[in-house]
């Protein structure tokens, strides 16, 4: 590191930078205003706000810990299925049957049966051979699964054939955020618990592979979620845009995204500066010289990446209540987590202030480059049919390729030329 | 003119200066030990020889070329071997393959210069089928060392051959490393058994803090009283 | 004895194609962990790729193989296996190469990778469209039936799956020969051992690096191919091979090109089990069990729409218990 890149937060540089880029930024959101008119712009910066909350949840895991969480989608499928059974309706029909009383009977038995494989799992403490044991718990378990699921796929079916699905609890809508940023904690938990020891590349593999096991899920529990027929309308902690149109609306909603941020900033900036951060930062800036601090270090990657897995959660929330509409299929990899990605890696890994222009201004390259690209295919298709005679249909998908291959490019771009990012973080030397 | 010469040397670790200015020479049939205490820079001098690490000062040459800051594999080229301090075998590739790695660019010699280094050292040959990391500390060095020479080096750099052997295999290697040098191939060494080393050094380089401390023949040194009392352990 | 047959269709064969699939996938990612040290996320995209490059071919010329009396994209193969390994190696130039020479962490590598995958991704399926397409171009796919004495089902195996076979056995025993005997081969695992010392030794290592792509991108081209000719080609195929693949590597410990092959049939045969419906097994014991024990309909233990959870599974306990991989990877 260049030694004079060192300042103590006392003596902070005048950030000219960051006033130049959020002027630049403001300028770009101005011009959106004007040319799409105030409706669309508003929809586009709640978004980009609820993407900031992502973004903040990545670049705390990456940019803080060097943790890269391949499955965000994962995590805001599951934060925007709670907001949703949270605050949809209730559905009396299935409250008023049986099958209520049958669900539960099932997951009484699932939890009956973990505690039968996890009492078998132990009986080589009485002295049956540790060979046996394990036997005997295979058979057990997958005995046990069996039933369970046989019974668990009766129940399910005859709530989908009865009554379509269990609805929604007819709580308030921010009861169904927290949860939902709860549950992709719990899920981060178990992640990290297993990964975090191992090669930084394994976590990448395992958080891939969970966001597509959810959304599987998801999708396919017709019960629980009516799967591809979708979920709409969801409820808003705001008027929504019926009581008072369609610009107060988001306008409102948007106050509650900007104080969410807020409220994140201020924690971030709270722990930062506090022992904890202190560790963190260290543990970013020299892992040799942290883990002569002890075992702790473990304990502080495991946290980092629970709470940033919370803020995805979250995000996803909040994303989902805002879109309206809750549907599995719509969790797209490219959208919700490379997105994010370059988000994070242009605007300034670990940084909180770069996180969000990053993610603010991606987000506004990203929903103007639809239009853009649909143009661009037309050109190019003219000229291919004209040369080649290439006759490609359905446009539409086609040029959301392109948006695929242009965002690999940008990941690969950024890496090479800006690996820091437009705000890059400050990295203090600790020797 | 001699085989290998440093000029005033300087460099290090990324802006980190290690080496302050080293000078050293060998002629061919010469053996060169490097010796001083634990981070004085013995091994990264050999590693800045070897092209391994950025020269910013001073200058190295081969027979009067200049080959500072060639990469390692030019060196190999013309004819420099050298075996690292640690890592310097193929662990999961049996003693016949290693060795055969080692002629990697003379791939026609290389069923002569293994039976050559079967020679040199016998206990190879049962082991040849054998991965070398389920070797000892002995037979990995014999190892490492025959990896180097079967590019039939005419400068061979050895960072503590003898590191971690009983005393009997320690004599065997510096024998060996004596008839090597018979044959033309100049030799520089790094060695911890300071003593035996000079012995069969023709030139003695005594490294401190990065820099020369004393520079003469192996007999010289020893028999300095200076150099006894502050490097030799009296 | 049907059930046999049954089973021996839906379960070994079945099995054995996925095995082979996967192994050959794995084999690719693990030989580039092994030589430039980081997980390969675009490998299963550059099986697409291959896959891909094969049915442009065929689509061009559909009588290619004809005379040979082979599938036209079998014909077409060694030209997609340059073709895929060209594209590796240019991509590795064009954008690994830079991040290596400045020491970028592994992590990093891992997320050029991903960057890699989306622009393959997109480029394919700007030229395909979304939907799936036979590689059997004006020509039909032969299906052997061997009919057994006294029972009603035949064997069913399929020209792909016997092409897939005999190309897996002699890729891998071409690979084992290259290992062991080839003076490159050596090389590669001496640079995985010990890359500093491989090149200290004058082993070209950027050779070493090209070749790594050219076997890796070949075998994908391969298995990208052979799977699509049995199936179809579908431009989404990568989603469906990369957990498996991953998993098959990191089972097999990650490093290890013997590991991987097992880890590749034994993650093919575990998801062919686990959607196996075994009641199909067990109807002829239906009329001598008990009363009270019905058998439902469905005893797989997974549906297919979850085939995913299992590579995850394995991947997960193989994390737990073991993380070097079942034959001892070499780093974790
Ligand atoms: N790869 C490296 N990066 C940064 N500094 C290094 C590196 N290798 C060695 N050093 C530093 O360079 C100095 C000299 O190290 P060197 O290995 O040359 O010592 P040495 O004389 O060989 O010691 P020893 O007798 O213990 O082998 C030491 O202070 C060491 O900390
Ligand atoms: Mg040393």
């Amino acid at each position: 590191m260049n030694p004079t890149s060192q300042h103590t937060p006392s003596q902070r540089p005048f950030p000219r930078r960051e006033i130049l880029l959020f002027g630049g930024l403001a300028l770009v959101v101005l011009a959106v205003f004007a040319s799409m008119g105030p409706a669309y712009a508003t929809r586009m910066m709640v978004e980009a706000a609820c993407y900031a909350i992502l973004a903040l949840g990545l670049t705390i895991q990456w940019g803080y810990a060097g943790q890269f969480n391949a499955g965000i989608m994962g995590f805001v499928a599951l934060g925007g299925f709670s907001s949703t059974f949270f605050s949809i309706p209730v559905n009396h029909a299935f409250w008023a049957s049986d099958l209520p009383g049958r669900l539960g009977w099932v997951l009484l038995a699932i939890v009956a049966a973990v505690a039968l494989v996890f009492a078998v799992s132990r009986i080589d403490r009485l002295g049956v051979p540790r060979w046996l044991r394990t036997l005997v718990t295979v058979l057990v378990a997958l005995v046990a699964y069996l039933v369970v699921i046989s019974w668990l796929r009766s129940v399910t079916g005859d709530i989908e054939s009865q009554v379509d699905f269990i609805g929604g609890l007819g709580l308030p809508v921010w009861l169904g955020w927290i949860v939902g940023g709860v549950l992709a904690g719990g899920i981060g938990y178990l992640i990290g618990h297993i990964c975090l020891g191992l090669r930084s590349d394994y976590l990448v593999i395992a958080t891939l592979g969970i966001a597509e096991i959810i959304k599987a899920f998801l999708k396919n529990s017709d019960w629980l979620t009516r799967g591809t027929a979708t979920i709409s309308p969801l409820p808003w902690p705001v008027p929504d845009p019926g009581e008072v149109g369609f610009v107060t609306a988001r306008a409102l909603y948007f106050c509650v995204t900007a104080v969410l941020i807020a409220a994140i900033f201020f924690l971030l900036h709270r722990a930062y500066h506090a022992p904890w951060g202190r560790m963190i930062r260290a543990i970013r800036d020299n892992e040799v010289s942290a883990a002569a601090m002890g075992k702790s270090i473990n304990r502080r990657r495991q946290e980092i990446f629970v709470f940033g897995c919370i803020l995805m959660g979250l995000g996803g929330a909040v994303l989902t209540s805002f879109t309206g509409i809750f549907d599995p299929q719509g969790y797209l990899p490219l959208n919700h987590t490379f997105l994010v990605l370059v988000m994070v890696i242009l605007g300034g890994p670990g940084n909180n202030l770069g996180t969000l222009f990053g993610a603010v201004l991606v987000y506004v390259i990203w929903i103007m480059s639809g239009p853009l690209a649909l143009a661009l295919m037309h050109l190019v298709t003219a000229l291919g049919g004209d040369w080649f005679g290439w006759q490609p249909g359905n446009l539409d998908s086609r040029a959301l390729q392109a948006r695929v291959f242009v965002i690999g490019l940008l990941i690969l771009m950024v890496l090479r030329f800006a690996p820091r990012g437009m705000i890059p973080e400050r990295i203090a030397q600790h020797d | 003119m001699p085989l290998l010469e440093a000029i005033d040397v300087h460099g290090g670790y990324g802006g980190m200066n290690i080496l302050n200015g080293v000078d050293m020479a060998i002629e061919a049939d010469e053996i060169g030990v490097i010796v001083g205490p634990n981070g004085a820079g013995k091994s990264t001098m050999l590693k800045a020889v070897f092209g391994l690490l950025t020269i910013t000062g001073g200058e190295i040459r081969l027979r009067g070329d200049p080959i500072t800051n060639l990469a390692p594999h030019k060196l190999v080229e013309r004819g420099m071997g050298f075996v690292p301090q640690e890592k310097n075998i193929f662990p999961s590739l049996s003693v016949a393959e290693n060795l055969e790695m080692g002629a990697f660019l003379k791939p026609g010699t290389v069923s002569r210069l293994k039976r050559q280094i079967y020679d040199i050292f016998p206990p190879l040959y049962d082991k040849r089928h054998q991965p070398a990391g389920e070797l000892s500390g002995g037979q990995r060095q014999m190892v490492a060392m025959g990896r180097a020479l079967m590019n039939e080096p005419s400068v061979l750099l050895l960072d503590e051959p003898t590191a971690g052997l009983s005393p009997r295999y320690m004599n065997e290697i510096f024998e060996q490393v004596k008839r090597i040098s018979a044959t033309g191939v100049g030799v520089l060494m790094v060695e911890q058994n300071a003593k035996q080393a000079l012995r069969i050094a023709h030139r003695g380089f005594v490294l401190a803090a990065g820099q020369n401390r004393f520079t003469d023949s192996g007999e010289a040194l020893l028999a300095d009283p200076q150099v006894a009392k502050s490097f030799l352990g009296g | 004895m049907n059930e046999l047959i049954y089973f021996f269709n839906y379960v070994v064969v079945a099995g054995s194609v996925t095995g082979c699939i996967y192994a050959m996938g794995a084999i690719g990612v693990t030989l580039i962990y092994s030589i430039l040290r980081f997980a390969h996320f675009a490998h299963a995209d550059m099986m697409t790729l291959g896959a891909f490059v094969v049915l442009l071919l065929t689509l061009a010329f559909p009588h290619a193989g004809d005379s040979l009396g082979l599938p036209t994209a079998i014909v077409m193969l060694p030209l997609a296996m340059i073709f895929t390994s060209l594209v590796a190696v240019g991509i590795d130039r064009v954008f690994y190469q830079p991040l290596r020479a400045h020491g970028v962490k592994p992590i990093v590598m891992v997320i050029a990778s991903l960057g890699v995958t989306l622009m393959l991704q997109g480029l394919i399926r700007l030229f395909s469209g979304t939907g799936a397409e036979s590689l059997y171009v004006e020509a039909r796919k032969a299906i052997f039936r061997i009919e057994l004495p006294g029972v009603t089902r035949p064997i069913i195996i399929t020209e792909p799956q016997v092409i897939l076979f005999v190309v897996t056995l002699v890729a891998v025993i071409g690979l084992h020969l290259f290992l062991t005997r080839a003076r490159l081969g050596k090389a590669m695992r001496a640079m995985s051992d010990n890359p500093d010392l491989a090149r200290a030794s004058g082993i070209n290592t950027k050779l070493i690096i090209t070749l790594t792509w050219v076997i890796a991108g070949s075998l994908a081209t391969l298995a990208g191919t052979l799977l699509s000719l049995d199936v179809a080609f579908k431009p989404d195929l990568s989603f469906f091979l990369l957990l498996p693949i991953f998993a098959a590597a990191i089972v097999g410990g990650v490093g290890h090109p013997y590991g991987a092959i097992a880890g590749g049939f034994l993650v093919g045969f575990a998801e062919t089990l686990a959607v196996f419906n075994w009641s199909v097994l067990l109807r002829p014991l239906r009329d001598s069990l008990p009363s009270w024990l019905e058998l439902p309909n469905n005893l797989a233990l997974v549906g297919t729409e979850y085939k995913i959870v299992v590579p995850f599974f394995i991947l997960i306990a193989v994390l737990v218990w073991r993380p070097t991989g079942l034959f001892k990877g070499k780093v974790i």
